[in-house]
């Protein structure tokens, strides 16, 4: 066991898939000498060369693309956008190319590229360093999006999505890269796709989170339980294809749900899991589906944290389902 | 502008000949006439509503010289007008049939466009549609098999709008600046749908571009298949060498319409296509191998009526096959079919008469 945070961790699979498979290339901007902005390549260059940690022009859709066409050849090509704010030019080669690829080549043509990048707010970044787009990815047919939001979890999923055959987006929550460690195996170790994990259990109600929100979820789940509320919290992992077993069964349970993310509320992923639930279990639910989620606007600057959810406001709907 | 072959099929003075055995050269010809007459058939049974597009590549079979250049582990990334490429790396032409009628055997599974095609063991990308993203990728195998070291090169073809495209500038700047092995091959054949060329760069020619990017550019006379294949040839031997990449820009024209819904009568002259039709690439290539005494017009004839009755058979058979069957509409998304897709096809299944 090593005492790891999750921007350590994400390094430790990337360095041990590369060690493991020189086919893994890893590319992007300022990856290579520099280590990457947030250090998550950080060794890596001086250890494997510059044939295998590209340091690329300015392009993002450049890096993808060039990813895209090295994946067709077998290579496991693993980029790194720097934000994921600087996604969008890229949105081509992910939408129309990379998301595709197997399904218009009738399977014969596979690009399992996996793209890494940090996202979300609450490191004072304003507009275009803190947004949270993962809806967008989620809507695509062909992808999967993963989003970790714990160091074990962070190099067991990031080795599961680099030895998966189909394309992984793969969001790390900045706001929390060194917020915390945790005990991570050395060994090689995945933990599954697809899989979500109950990070609490509790009767009363179920709180649906991931990435950065879990942790504001968890401190909202033992407010809550001061006022005699049992949450049980679940842990998406992957929020695309998800685990549907895992949230039927709880909120079978509990009767009672709230999801909690940190993206424009409308068409977020919480209108997505509220659909979900309200198609599949109404006649289970005690109360109505709650979002609590980040506002209708552009991600602000200096009133982030009036932005985005508090353990006070996902307490509020707590109360507010629990009372209902 | 490099050119061999003048229009009456005479090797151009000061110009050598490339040494090319003669069953080879009949073999592109062969080609030609192929996809010309994929051309004719194709645009008929669209227009009586038997397939649902058309694509056509007539004027661009000069293309095929450039494949010819390859070898069968290179790699081919098609833009859109490159079916002789394919038929050339050995695609059953019965495939394309297949293909075109989106019946239970076409690789495709019957999910393209017809003329949007690939095949995975000819190394013959699987295009889209969105122009130019094709650039970059190619740029990114050829850098895959440059660290492979297994000395493979990449051609991936595009068209004169394109170069206006994203991709182009970013597949032009990282193949320069890994130096991949990579054919970047411009079929400027003059339009873009209506666009003409100098609404599409202020640049004098698209060739210049190469200079801003660092990389190795030629001009050739795109109608001229001895041409292009040894511009292709030179270019390959700079890639194997490790010499990087290549920028080809072919001159040609497209004297189809760009698809079967296009009218061109809307934006350009007749007079203009007339003048193109005397650079006709199969008429001067013909002229070529006759002269060479590899071809007669007895055996030219045979071999149009040959490929009109053999065509003729496969779509007789093509149209006869059933649609692929609805659980292909939920294959290949994932490797596995996620729950929500399992779901997703037994309810379309209640309403599928298939
Ligand atoms: C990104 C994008 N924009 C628009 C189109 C619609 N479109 C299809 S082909 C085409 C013109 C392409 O011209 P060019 O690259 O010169 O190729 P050509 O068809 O002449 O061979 C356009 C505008 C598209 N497919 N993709
Ligand atoms: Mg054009």
């Amino acid at each position: 066991m090593v005492e790891l945070n999750i921007v350590d961790a994400i390094k430790y699979a990337l360095e041990q898939e590369m060690d493991r498979d020189k086919d893994v290339i890893i590319l992007g901007e300022d990856i290579g000498k520099n280590g990457g902005v947030f250090r998550a390549t950080q060794g890596l260059y001086d250890k494997f060369g510059p044939e295998r940690v590209l340091d690329t022009p300015l392009n993002e859709s450049g890096i993808i693309g060039f990813a895209v066409g090295m994946s067709l050849y077998g290579i496991k090509a693993v980029p790194e956008i720097q934000f994921i704010d600087f996604i969008f030019p890229a949105f081509d080669q992910i939408l129309s190319e990379l998301a595709k690829f197997r399904y218009r080549s009738g399977g014969q043509f596979t690009c399992p590229v996996v793209i890494r990048s940090p996202y979300g707010g609450g490191v004072r970044g304003a507009h275009y360093h803190s947004q949270s787009p993962e809806s967008l990815f989620a809507h695509t047919p062909g992808l999967k999006v993963v989003v970790p939001s714990n160091p074990y979890d962070a190099k067991g999923l990031l080795i599961s999505a680099i030895r998966s055959n189909d394309p992984v987006i793969f969001m790390e929550p900045k706001r929390i890269y060194r917020a915390f460690k945790e005990e991570v195996p050395e060994d090689d170790y995945t933990v599954p796709l697809e899989s979500a994990a109950i990070t609490r259990e509790g009767k009363d109600v179920t709180l649906i989170s991931y990435g950065a929100m879990l942790h504001i979820t968890m401190d909202a789940a033992d407010l809550a339980s001061e006022e005699g509320i049992d949450c049980e919290v679940i842990d998406l992992r992957t929020i695309y294809p998800l685990d549907i077993d895992t949230i039927e069964e709880s909120v079978k349970k509990t009767g009672r749900v709230i999801s909690v993310t940190e993206a424009p509320k409308t068409a977020g992923f919480g209108a997505e899991l509220s659909a979900l639930v309200a198609e599949r279990w109404i006649e289970y639910m005690e109360a109505p589906i709650i979002r609590v989620a980040g506002y209708d606007v552009p991600f602000p600057f200096v009133l982030e944290h009036d932005y985005m959810p508090t353990p006070e406001r996902v307490l509020d709907s707590i109360r507010y389902v629990y009372n209902y | 502008m490099r050119k061999i072959l003048n229009l009456d099929g005479s090797i151009a003075k000061n110009t050598e000949e490339p040494i090319i055995p003669n069953d080879e050269l009949l073999h592109w010809y062969e080609i030609m006439v192929q996809i010309r007459t994929l051309d004719t058939k194709g645009i008929r049974l669209q227009r009586q509503g038997r397939v649902g597009f058309h694509i056509f590549t007539t004027g661009q079979e000069g293309h095929i010289g450039i494949a010819a250049a390859l070898g069968s582990d290179d790699w081919v990334y098609p833009a859109y007008r490159e079916h002789g490429a394919a038929l050339l790396r050995g695609l059953p032409l019965e495939d394309i049939i297949h293909h075109l009628f989106a019946n239970d055997l076409d690789t495709q599974k019957g999910r393209r466009l017809p003329g949007l095609f690939g095949e995975k063991n000819i190394n013959f990308v699987n295009p889209s549609a969105p122009i130019g993203t094709q650039i970059v990728q190619a740029a990114g195998t050829a850098y895959a098999s440059k660290y492979k070291k297994d000395g493979n090169v990449v051609a991936v073809f595009f068209g004169d709008g394109a170069t206006s495209s994203n991709d182009f500038h970013s597949g032009m700047n990282f193949g320069a600046v890994f130096k991949t092995p990579t054919l970047f091959v411009c079929m400027n054949n003059q339009w873009a749908i209506s666009v003409p060329l100098h609404q599409q760069t202020a640049a004098e020619k698209i060739v210049d571009k190469a200079i801003g990017y660092g990389i190795h550019g030629i001009q050739v006379d795109g109608n001229d298949i001895l041409a292009m294949y040894q511009v292709a040839k030179e270019a390959v031997e700079r890639a194997r060498n490790g010499e990087g990449p290549t920028f080809i820009e072919a001159l040609t024209y497209r004297l189809g319409p760009h698809t079967s819904s296009d009218d061109p009568s809307r934006y350009r002259e007749d007079s203009d296509v007339e003048n193109w039709k005397n650079k006709d690439p199969i008429v001067r290539f013909k002229k070529y191998l006759i002269k060479k005494g590899i071809l007669t017009e007895d055996q030219d004839k045979e071999m149009w009526d040959h490929y009109d009755n053999l065509i003729n058979e496969l779509i007789d058979q093509a149209s006869k096959r059933p649609l692929p069957s609805i659980e292909t509409m939920f294959d290949d998304v994932y490797e596995t079919l996620p729950w929500h897709l399992k779901e997703q096809l037994e309810e379309v299944k209640k309403y599928s008469n298939r």
